[in-house]
């Protein structure tokens, strides 16, 4: 199972926090986000409306970045602080 | 210090706080950000932040600081949760032996929160709730920095 969170925008339209077994063929950072664009029409709509950078336990990752069980991936919308 | 605070906090007690810790410090820069009220019915801001993740970038940004003027202190607290209008959400403040150095790292760290600290900002208003993304001119801002 792999951990995902979800930050700002994205967390009120996925839930802070959900677990996902990986399916097959599912190994970075970009199918990850390709799967779930595909399987849930709100991951793809608030996807669409906001750029998402991801971490990958806890680090900021390019899309191609190898994920796989027991990683906590989280997706970030732009960052606006103070 | 570096403070994640989920509740109101006074921005004049932690100035005085670090006021005494760096006595003898020549210049004290401080900038203190407050939740607008001039817009729509803008009740509040609600701040959400990435536990352990946050803490650690705004430490980086902090030793970069350090790294660039020659300061003798910083302190910087920053709200997370829900903030009233009206109340502070931010404090920066830098201590060195000059105002240049002081004024200029305070400066450089508000344009990396804006832009590039791991918060995302959410406006509550009577129409309901909106996040906010940073302006052309915040990126701007932090780009001047870049060296």
């Amino acid at each position: 199972m792999a951990r995902l969170l979800f930050f700002g925008a994205l967390g009120d339209a996925m839930g802070r926090e959900r677990a996902l077994a990986l399916p097959d063929g599912v190994a970075t950072a970009d199918a990850l986000i390709a799967y779930l664009c595909a399987s849930d029409p709100v991951f793809a709509d608030a996807f669409r409306r906001t750029k998402v950078k991801l971490a990958v336990n806890e680090s900021i990752v390019d899309p191609e970045a190898p994920i796989g069980d027991g990683d906590e991936i989280a997706f970030l919308p732009p960052f606006s602080g103070g | 210090m570096i403070l994640l605070e989920p509740h109101s906090f006074d921005p004049y007690a932690h100035l005085s706080a670090f006021s005494r810790e760096t006595g003898g410090a020549g210049a004290i820069a401080s900038f203190i950000g407050v939740v607008r009220g001039d817009r729509k019915d803008v009740r509040a801001l609600f701040l959400d932040h990435f536990p352990g993740v946050t803490e650690r970038a705004i430490k980086g940004a902090a030793a970069e600081a350090e790294g660039r003027w020659p300061l003798l202190g910083l302190r910087i607290v920053h709200r997370v949760g829900e903030t009233p209008v009206g109340e502070p959400v931010v404090l920066v403040t830098t201590a060195a032996a000059h105002r240049r150095a002081a004024f200029e790292a305070c400066d450089f760290l508000m344009d990396y929160l804006k832009t590039d600290a791991p918060f995302w900002k959410k406006e509550i208003s009577g129409e309901g709730e909106v996040w906010i993304e940073p302006r052309a001119k915040d990126y701007a801002d932090r780009a001047r920095w870049s060296k």
